[in-house]
């Protein structure tokens, strides 16, 4: 039994098929890459698993259970955390405050309820050493390198002990030594028994860290291979489509 | 080998941490309201020896007493910034509710019936400017701008546009309230006090507090993580309106009567104080000490002039170019930190 188990997913936009019976596994401690040209569909599954729209067809089933996502929040529920590409982060508050935002500790007596700052920053900390991130829990995110802004946003989904991490183009914006930076996370994440999904165009970074690699073509999916199994070349024929299918 | 130079790479980082805490003074001097807090002892200063009538008990009591109006609005007005918002319709709504209130104690009732009158008024016309805001995703400027035609059109309606200088059984309580002093510091002072203690422990330690300023500074992270952004959005336009309907109801007990044409163009004024005590129009950034620092240096500014013998008629000119210098002040201050 798998994780996470995509069955026949499908997916219209009016006219626009958008996904075209696509199924997916992913196992626990296993990065799957994800990869496609633009417009290959990649992001409409993305959205779906992490519940911004449902499917047109096709069925989502967590450990085997099957679930139905009406908003993000559901999918959070059912164990997935998403990272997301813009990084969704509060420039103006620290890294603690940030990796915290939402379900923020706090301290009570009585009726009086107040934010309890050491215990955020003892526990981000924590996340931080955990994932061997120079970030420090007290620096505001205005002043982080790409690197560290990526471990803020990574460390946010290590909070709630998630079951699948989904990654949109974690290293797209980043330079070359942090990029290497955010592979060590993805490879904490995966040691920590977490399942990443990793959509990417960068091929080197999937080569690095995914033990699977899967391309969509034209919403379908044309190869779901293991790492060991493939190469460079291959995938990009297969993205490109000089490749039919492998 | 790895493990030894990893260990040492987590005691530089931790030495490295420790380096850059920054004490409670050093961070202070970092921020906005430091800086004018200075401007207003420098300003103080120079006046002492200017002008002989500046330090007296009864100059510092009026100035004190004037800007608390300016300072309790400024606070709300500062959360409303916070958010990236603004609210041009404090002026107006101080009219309406201090009408409301005029009328409700005029009409017989006690000042606990003025007083919850007047915050109720208060209260519907916020959650009308936060709703419009919040969920139908209006403009605050615009929201907020109609606002101040139509609560200023209502007070001048439900007023019948006469004056309104009896308000009933408690009228000595409610004039004592505004105008008179404890301990030597007028009444709307320790108001002001208290709101910005209040308002400090609110920015620093309450998750709606978190929440507010997490909205400033991204407000599609805030809604991703969870937040319920419009909620809170609504909730800080009904906070603004409040201290609008308190500062009011303070300022018509002051004055022993009230007109339709209360607080007529304050909303410059508060907003002026906000911006000069570092709140940001960008959003995201909010200081508690920041709205009486701010409403302190305008009143300072005012009070100076008219110390110092210059025409009434350029105080509005003043309060401008103090905002304008505060938002340069601001910019500046960002350059040198990048």
């Amino acid at each position: 039994m798998s994780l996470l188990e995509l069955k026949a997913i499908s997916k219209n936009f009016g006219a626009i098929q958008a996904l075209q019976g696509v199924d997916l596994e992913v196992d626990i401690g296993e990065a799957v890459g994800l990869m496609g040209d633009n417009g290959a569909g990649k992001s409409t599954l993305m959205k779906i698993v992490a519940g911004n729209y449902p499917p047109t067809s096709g069925e989502i089933r967590i450990e085997g259970r099957q679930v139905e996502f009406a908003q993000p929040i559901d999918a959070r529920e059912n164990g997935i955390e998403i990272v997301y590409q813009d990084l969704a982060l509060c420039d103006n508050l620290t890294a603690a405050a940030n990796v915290f935002l939402g379900r923020e500790l706090k301290k009570s007596l009585g009726p009086f309820r107040w934010l309890d700052h050491r215990a955020m920053f003892e526990r981000s900390g924590q996340i931080f050493g955990e994932l061997k991130s120079e970030t420090r829990p007290r620096d505001v995110v205005r002043q982080m390198s790409g690197g560290q802004r990526q471990a803020v946003a990574i460390a946010r989904t290590r909070l709630s002990e998630p079951k699948l991490v989904l990654m949109d183009e974690p290293t797209a914006a980043i330079s070359v030594r942090q990029v290497a930076e955010v592979l060590a996370l993805i490879r904490r994440l995966k040691e920590a028994g977490h399942a990443v999904i990793l959509v990417s165009h960068r091929m080197p970074d999937v080569f690095a860290v995914c033990d699977r690699v899967v391309v969509l073509r034209r919403g379908r999916k044309v190869a779901d291979k293991a790492i060991a199994a493939t190469s460079p070349e291959e995938v990009t024929g297969l993205i490109t489509g000089a490749i039919e299918h492998a | 080998m790895s493990e030894i130079s990893e260990k040492s790479h987590a005691e530089i980082d931790e030495s490295i941490t420790l380096h850059r805490e920054m004490t409670g003074f050093q961070a202070a001097i970092r921020t906005q309201p430091f800086w004018v807090f200075l401007a207003i002892l420098a300003i103080g200063v120079i006046m002492s020896f200017v002008s002989e009538p500046f330090l007296t008990d009864r100059n510092m009591f009026n100035i004190t007493r004037n800007f608390a109006f300016f300072g309790i609005m400024a606070l709300g007005m500062s959360a409303v910034i916070c958010t990236a918002g603004i609210d041009l319709s404090v002026g107006s709504l101080m009219g309406l509710t201090g009408i409301v209130a005029g009328l409700v104690m005029q009409a017989g009732y006690g000042i606990v019936w003025g007083f919850l009158a007047c915050m109720g008024t208060a209260a519907i016309v916020g959650i009308i400017n936060g709703v419009l805001i919040a969920y139908l995703r209006m403009a605050p400027f615009v929201v907020t701008l109609g606002m101040l035609a139509m609560a200023r059109s209502i007070a001048m309606v439900v007023s019948n546009n006469k004056m309104i200088y009896e308000f009933g059984p408690d009228q000595e309580l409610f004039e004592w309230l505004g105008g008179e002093s404890v301990f030597g510091i007028p009444n709307p002072v320790w108001v002001l006090i208290i709101l910005t203690a209040v308002f400090w422990w609110v920015w620093r330690y309450s998750v709606w507090g978190r929440w507010v300023i997490a909205i400033g500074g991204n407000a599609q992270a805030a809604k991703l993580s969870g937040i319920p952004v419009e909620r809170i959005t609504v909730s800080v336009y009904v906070i603004s309106a409040l201290c609008a309907g308190l500062a009011a109801f303070l300022m018509v007990g002051w004055f022993g009567s009230v007109t339709n044409a209360l607080g007529l163009t304050y909303e410059l004024n508060v907003i002026a104080a906000s911006v000069i005590g570092g709140a940001n129009l960008m959003g995201g950034v909010v200081y508690a000490v920041g709205a009486p620092i701010g409403a302190g240096l305008m009143e300072l500014i005012r009070n100076s002039l008219l110390l110092a013998g210059i025409d009434a008629l350029w105080q509005q000119f003043f309060v401008g170019l103090f905002l304008i210098l505060a938002v340069l002040l601001e910019q500046i201050r960002n350059r040198g930190r990048r």
